[in-house]
């Protein structure tokens, strides 16, 4: 991939960002499009640890987890800013991943499923249990960081609706542009080596574990400030951030969408999260729906939605 | 696709607008109904859309029909914020019912104080109404009023050290830790304090290690769904000969099909007036709602409205009411009406709110009920 | 002591409940090398199923053979339906749609059952048998003896039977089963079946202890995930030993340590075991898989 198509990828992104909100009917659309934009974030986290690397992990969710409650629990206990949080959150989960990342990452398939399961699972039931810190599963409230506030003093008055869609847009744009600058990069490139074949890379020397272990800890920040971008917009957090049905979540809208492409990510997190929106009409189908969708996409399109779309288009123009 | 449908919904409201113009009041709802917490959110959402429709085909609020919009949460806060932005903002509600758990309840105030539109949760923590807010309203017993109906009647039988055994769902651990904080108050020590998963399949170890703690006089099961069936199961499989106590969570004819009349022979909980509505004497003050709300039910959905099914009852009428008084349906004069209900009788108990109490309920409202044959026995 | 004894009457009703569930990924994984997420709504299936039909009047043990027979049913469809026509795709495709399938199950399950807990009857009674002070149901017997004769089978099957053979060969090497005359879409459909039945068959005998309802499958295929995985996936033996295991694992740790902590430590140890031994108790190296 050329420097040419990082850039037409980033500006279609951009360029959909911007234009969407003349199509809002009403704010609720800008709180739809910020989740969109969040979920997108963690996705493309995926989208390196699941499309360059070739590593499944079933416990991402963990990672989201820490930094949401980082968000919630570090300006409560430590008196520490909301947005200092987010960043000790990303710390926190980087050198968790770190540690638990080595010895994890000698597993396969799905031996590292069920190993970064575990994680993710602990991770959720330590913010479950310990009731007196986290409140529980009732959950916590987040203070606000007092961007809306921020603007206010600088002329600009955004609804709460608008706040987000733009913090969460400018997020997942620097996400974008860093995971789009790295498949480029030597990293990248010996990580998707060993995607192909871990042998084959490690004769062309190819350090196999320590590319791993970084396709790791990448995904693990892109999670955990997608999740402390979460708990700052709701202003409230439960363990469900952490749950197995969110990490499930995450590589399901990787998947969909297209795993080796960060557009393709971003457009599973958006079908994956209006899904239940546009669904609620029949809203006891959801299920059904979501069921038959995935099925669908992973049988007629295998390599998920966009690439197999772009495909399509290339192959009529050649 | 997401714009297809929208514009769709447009068109087809475009449509209806000159009709429905003015003479509707829009009635907001998100609710469990599937996901974990469906338990309680199913009949829940079955009540509301029950009541709407009762409202409605008698002559609707003031000669104004409700348009109710009901949405699913799943159990999921991050989704019930949703639905609340998008009630507010899209379907442009006057009022909001719902919010099944603690974690949706908390995700939808946030909007309704933010938006000022009057919000009755179904939730059961304090901490939704204590301290008030302005718009946040509840109409379940909080879980705390569960613990100190439960050890009033652990006093009055003697019973003053007990073992606790909770769920770790939202509904288990609130009352875990409810509980335990107002049992000293009430003279109970806690002696033994377990959990289980909400889908453990087995709790005798739990069981059995607050049996070997020593002189236990009773145990306290706080949770909801299959926990407290399993719980109950292997109390009588282990042979206890000291009472069980079960929560209200539990308060269902649902749960002694479940656990079966031999083991569930003894259970003590305390429930809503709902639960007996047949064995109520005609003068009682919940008899007519009572009995009049199961006979909907029952013949609506062929099955047993629930404890919970009947905080949405509550909480549908209460609103009615509200906006009947209000006498309009601009979202503040619903709430200041809505905070001036007194003495408004549902099957959870007699409501009068205040400016200081948005539960509105006391301690008089929970009956103690007793599991003899299969059946319930009121004892106070 | 006797409360040792109660920790391990638990700890193995527990456990083969898992090991049920773990024993019905074996066969999928062996002839696909995927995973079948959607395992935990065949048990769902059997246990809805039986409880709907004997609702209706329809005698226990008819009711059950209904169950299984239909979930079988349903195990060959998603095999033609939904994993057929995506031959070829990557094992992570695959995996999204037995996922896919898993909510799709779960989903139309809500819509003809309904979201109510259920339960029929023991087949013995709910009189628990005593052992030493201890207490175990006659019901756990069932399910433990249920997980000996599933184990005892599958071992039969793939070591005895022709058919078995060809389900491992055809996992092995799909274009060589094919030339030495093995119809591998058939196997595939077979496997899907028996995979089925088996997890309808857990669904049938846990039901009366652990109760039903639309959505217990995603839990018990984590928990049966989790033990098939500790034993070593594929091996109906690491299935067996894997699943109870993690059930004692739980036991022991509510009876001695913490019941809030129950679960982290079962998987504080299958980590720890897969740390020592990347493939499980009893799984093979030789096989590389994803």
């Amino acid at each position: 991939m050329g420097s040419r198509r990082k850039w037409i990828q980033l500006a279609v992104l951009a360029a959909l960002i911007i234009v969407l909100p003349f199509f809002f009917p009403s704010s609720y659309y800008y709180r739809v499009g910020a989740l969109i934009f969040v979920n997108a974030l963690a996705v493309v986290g995926m989208v390196i640890l699941i499309g360059y690397a070739g590593q499944i992990s079933l416990g991402h969710a963990g990672f989201a987890g820490i930094g949401a409650y980082a968000c919630a629990l570090a300006p409560e206990y430590l008196g520490l800013h909301p947005g200092l949080a987010l960043i000790l959150g990303a710390v926190t989960s980087g050198v968790l991943a770190l540690l638990i990342g080595r010895p994890i990452l000698r597993l396969k398939g799905y031996y590292l499923g069920v190993a970064t399961l575990g994680f993710g699972i602990l991770v959720s039931m330590v913010l479950t249990n310990e009731r007196a810190l986290t409140g529980g599963p009732d959950g916590m409230s987040v203070a606000d960081p007092g961007l809306r506030g921020m603007l206010r003093d600088l002329g600009w008055r955004l609804s709460v609706g608008e706040l987000w869609y733009g913090v969460s847009a400018i997020a997942l744009l620097i996400g974008a542009w860093v995971a789009l600058n790295l498949f480029d990069s030597p990293t990248g490139r010996a990580m998707r080596a060993l995607h192909g074949s871990e042998v084959a890379a490690s004769t062309v020397g190819v350090d196999v574990a320590r590319q791993k272990l970084r396709a790791f800890v990448i995904s693990a920040l892109y999670a955990s400030v997608s999740g402390s971008l979460l708990a700052l917009q709701n202003g409230f957090i439960t363990p469900d951030v952490a749950g197995f049905m969110h990490s499930i979540e995450m590589v399901t809208m990787a998947v969909l969408g297209g795993v080796g492409s960060v557009l393709g990510g971003t457009l599973g997190a958006a079908i994956l999260t209006t899904l239940p929106q546009v669904l609620t009409i029949f809203a006891e189908y959801e299920q059904l729906v979501l069921g038959a969708v995935m099925i669908l996409v992973m049988i007629f399109l295998p390599q998920g939605l966009l690439p197999s779309i772009a495909r399509r288009f290339r192959g009529r123009d050649e | 696709m997401k714009f297809t449908s929208s514009t769709a919904v447009i068109a087809l409201m475009a449509a209806a607008m000159p009709f429905a113009a003015q003479a509707e009041i829009r009635l907001g709802a998100s609710v469990s109904a599937t996901g974990p917490a469906a338990f309680l959110g199913d009949p829940e959402a079955k009540t509301i859309e029950m009541m709407v429709e009762e409202i409605n085909a008698s002559g609707g609020i003031n000669g104004e029909q409700i348009a109710l919009t009901l949405y699913d949460d799943g159990g999921d806060p991050n989704k019930a914020r949703t639905f609340a932005t998008r009630l507010v903002e899209d379907d442009e509600v006057v009022a909001i019912i719902g919010g099944s758990t603690t974690g949706t309840t908390m995700s939808i105030l946030d909007v309704a104080q933010e938006e000022g539109i009057p919000f009755i949760s179904l939730a059961g923590a304090i901490s939704i109404i204590d301290p008030v807010r302005e718009y946040v309203f509840k109409t379940p017993h909080t879980d705390r009023m569960a613990c100190e109906k439960i050890f009033a009647d652990m006093q009055a039988r003697d019973i003053s050290r007990i073992g606790l055994i909770s769920g770790t769902d939202g509904f288990g651990a609130s009352m875990q830790a409810e509980c335990k904080e107002v049992a000293g108050d009430s003279g109970i020590e806690i002696v033994a304090d377990e959990t289980y998963g909400p889908q453990d399949a087995d709790m005798t170890p739990q069981l059995t290690r607050i049996r070997n703690t020593g002189d236990v006089q009773a145990v306290l099961n706080a949770g909801f769904g299959q926990g407290p069936a399993i719980v109950t199961r292997n109390y009588a499989q282990l042979g206890f000969e000291i009472p069980l106590y079960q929560s209200h969570g539990v308060a269902s004819n649902a749960f002694i099909d479940l656990v079966g009349a031999e083991a569930a022979e003894g259970v003590r909980l305390p429930g809503t007036a709902l639960l007996i509505a047949d064995q109520l004497s005609e003068d009682d003050p919940q008899y007519q709602v009572t009995t009049d709300y199961t006979a909907l039910y029952r013949a609506k959905y062929s099955d047993e409205p629930s404890t919970f099914a009947g905080y949405a009852h509550d909480a549908v009428l209460l609103m009615a009411d509200a906006i009947a008084r209000a006498g309009s349906t601009d979202p503040d004069d619903i709430r200041d009406a809505l905070e001036a209900t007194s003495g408004f009788v549902g099957t959870t108990g007699t409501y009068t709110f205040s400016p200081e109490d948005h539960l509105g309920l006391d301690l008089s409202a929970f009956r103690m009920l007793e599991i003899n044959d299969g059946d319930w026995t009121q004892l106070d | 002591m006797d409360a040792l004894l109660q920790f391990i009457f638990s700890g193995m009703t527990v456990g083969a409940v898992y090991a049920l569930v773990a024993l019905g990924f074996t066969i999928i994984y062996n002839a696909s090398d995927v995973v079948n997420f959607a395992q935990g709504e065949f048990v769902m299936l059997g246990g809805m199923i039986t409880v709907f039909t004997y609702m209706a009047g329809v005698p226990l043990p008819l009711a059950a053979v209904l169950a299984i027979v239909a979930t079988a049913a349903v195990g060959v469809a998603l095999n033609k339906l939904a994993i057929e026509p995506a031959r070829g795709a990557p094992v992570v495709s695959l995996i999204i749609i037995t996922i896919g399938a898993s909510i799709l199950i779960r989903g139309a399950a809500q819509l003809i059952f309904d979201k109510q807990l259920h339960r029929f009857p023991a087949f013995s009674g709910d009189a628990p048998l005593r052992v030493m002070g201890a207490t175990i149901l006659p019901q756990s017997l069932w399910v433990i003896g249920g997980a000996i004769l599933v184990f005892v089978g599958l071992w039969l099957f793939f070591t005895r039977t022709l058919t078995g053979k060809a389900v491992l060969a055809t996992a092995n090497n799909r274009v060589a089963a094919q030339l030495v005359g093995i119809n591998t879409n058939w196997v595939m459909t077979l496997s899907f079946g028996l995979s089925a039945a088996i997890g309808a068959f857990a669904g049938v005998l846990v039901t009366p202890i652990t109760l039903v309802s639309y959505d217990i499958g995603v839990g018990l295929a984590l928990k049966g995930f989790a033990g098939a995985m500790l034993g070593g996936m594929g091996n109906p033996k690491g299935a067996l030993v894997g699943g109870l295991l993690l059930g004692l694992l739980e036991a022991m740790t509510a009876g001695y340590l913490s019941s809030q902590y129950k679960d982290a430590v079962a998987f504080i140890v299958i980590l720890a075991v897969l740390f020592v031994m990347p493939h499980g108790l009893f799984g093979s190296k030789s096989v590389e898989r994803v």
